[in-house]
């Protein structure tokens, strides 16, 4: 069998996920050509950029921002444009 | 239980069977030779015959849209089309076949502009063969009705999974009104059972994901998997026209033959033509030429197996092809040649593409195809009727 090819006979009949919410193991985040830094001194806790960020990779504890998870940050840099004190910034990856 | 015959169309003899069936639902958007089937149909929602979810939709792209998806959720889904409306479709064509739903569409064969016409030939259902989809064809009212009942259980069997065209000739099939045996409703509802979906989209205790992007990886594993439904589909048609013989008398096979077995000479021919060239095979016949002809009913999965097991030992095979594929031949012919690669030996094949925008071809006509094939004159390809 060639390499890049998947086993038929392992898959479901037809194009179809049976598992619920495993787009999870696909790691978006390998698209990245920018990266998102948090600097923590400017940062208010106003949780914008966790409303806005569309991958889920503004992690929270407390009502406060506890960090950034990268494995699905594609580097869109939405978290940076909202973000009301300039504490994100965009770097390349 | 036996019913009385009724003088019938085939588009209503296909609504009949909608009716009978009682589908969840149907979403189609009418043109001719169609729209009859959608009318008759939408006059049995309309007077509760059937608890059938009818939805109007603004074109074919959406129709076929709403069917595969309605399909995919678990409903049992008809439509039908014909013409520029299954090209409307072509799109969605592969996609129904690879979300692997079993829904059911009547194609009212007609030419596919341009130019414009309205009349029958095969352009419609040839230009869509490669998209996954079975395909039967009928010979007349009669096989019309019965296929699309036999279509709902070949496309739902759990080997096959896949969508269904049932074919019947513009006008000479849809407008024409010819006297049929109709089966019990009560039969009809028993024989195609009630419609057990895998993995169905609205099964909210096993949530699922349909139409999926696939890649390098996956996508030809996946068209492997429509490869290995199509070639179960062969045995399952049989045994489905087995079962269908002990409900109506009415036997089916997936090659229909008309006095091949002594022949030395046969045609090969779909839809209503079949029945006129048996008509040429007789008068032949009482002339004393062993000539014979037959239809491949079931044209997808293509029976090579069987249609080479037909061939075998003849000296010559005619290919009658009711569309052009410009610039090459008829579509059915190197499908024929392909099968006859399957015996030791190749009979002399011939093309002959005939009716084209549907000009009539009559019993005298058909006879003159096998007169010029017999006297040499005929070509590798012939487009029969045309003043080259």
């Amino acid at each position: 069998m060639m390499v890049n090819m998947a086993d038929h006979n392992s898959m479901i009949v037809g194009d179809r996920v049976i598992e619920p919410g495993n787009s999870e193991k696909f790691q978006t985040g390998d698209w990245r050509s920018q990266v998102p830094v948090l600097d923590k001194e400017k940062c208010i806790d106003c949780l914008t950029c966790w409303i806005f960020c569309p991958d889920d990779s503004i992690l929270t504890k407390d009502g406060k921002i506890a960090g950034l998870k990268l494995s699905h940050c594609k580097g869109c840099g939405i978290c940076a444009k909202v973000c009301p004190k300039d504490a994100i910034t965009m770097k390349g990856d | 239980m036996k019913q009385k015959d009724i003088a019938i169309n085939g588009d209503s003899a296909v609504a009949l069977a909608w009716k009978q069936i009682n589908p969840d639902v149907c979403a189609a958007y009418p043109i001719t030779p169609q729209t009859i089937i959608v009318e008759k149909f939408a006059e049995y929602v309309a007077d509760g015959e059937v608890t059938t979810e009818f939805i109007c939709v603004e074109s074919e792209h959406s129709a076929l849209t709403l069917c595969t998806t309605s399909s995919s959720t678990g409903a049992r889904t008809v439509t039908a089309t014909a013409s520029q409306g299954l090209a409307y479709m072509w799109e969605m064509l592969p996609i129904a076949s690879s979300m692997r739903v079993p829904l059911v569409m009547a194609v009212a064969n007609r030419a596919l502009s341009g130019p414009i016409d309205i009349h029958n030939d095969h352009g419609d259902v040839m230009s869509a063969r490669d998209c996954g989809w079975l395909s039967l064809f009928s010979e007349n009212v009669q096989e019309a009705y019965d296929m699309m009942i036999i279509a709902t259980r070949i496309a739902e069997h759990h080997d096959v999974q896949l969508p269904i065209l049932v074919n019947l000739d513009g006008f000479i099939l849809t407008h024409a009104v010819e006297r049929i045996t109709p089966l019990d409703e009560n039969d009809v509802k028993k024989f195609v059972g009630e419609f057990k979906p895998l993995y169905p989209l609205l099964d909210v205790k096993k949530p699922v994901s349909h139409n999926l992007m696939d890649g390098p990886m996956f996508y030809y594993p996946h068209k492997y998997q429509t490869v290995i439904g199509m070639k179960n589909a062969l045995k399952v048609t049989k045994d489905v026209f087995k079962e269908f013989e002990k409900i109506s008398g009415r036997k089916y096979s997936v090659i229909e033959e008309y006095k091949c077995d002594d022949a030395e000479c046969i045609a090969i021919i779909l839809g209503s033509a079949f029945g006129t060239m048996k008509e040429a095979v007789d008068q032949l016949r009482r002339e004393g030429k062993k000539v014979g002809v037959a239809m491949p009913r079931l044209f997808r999965p293509w029976p090579i197996e069987d249609l080479a097991k037909l061939m075998k030992g003849k000296k010559t095979v005619i290919v009658m092809d009711k569309h052009l594929s410009v610039g090459a031949y008829g579509p059915m012919f190197p499908e024929i040649v392909t099968a006859a690669l399957e015996n030791d030996t190749m009979p002399k094949m011939y093309n002959y593409v005939y009716g084209l925008g549907g000009v009539d071809t009559m019993v005298s006509d058909f006879a003159d195809v096998f007169r010029e094939v017999k006297s040499g004159k005929a070509k590798r390809i012939n487009y029969f009727g045309v003043k080259e």
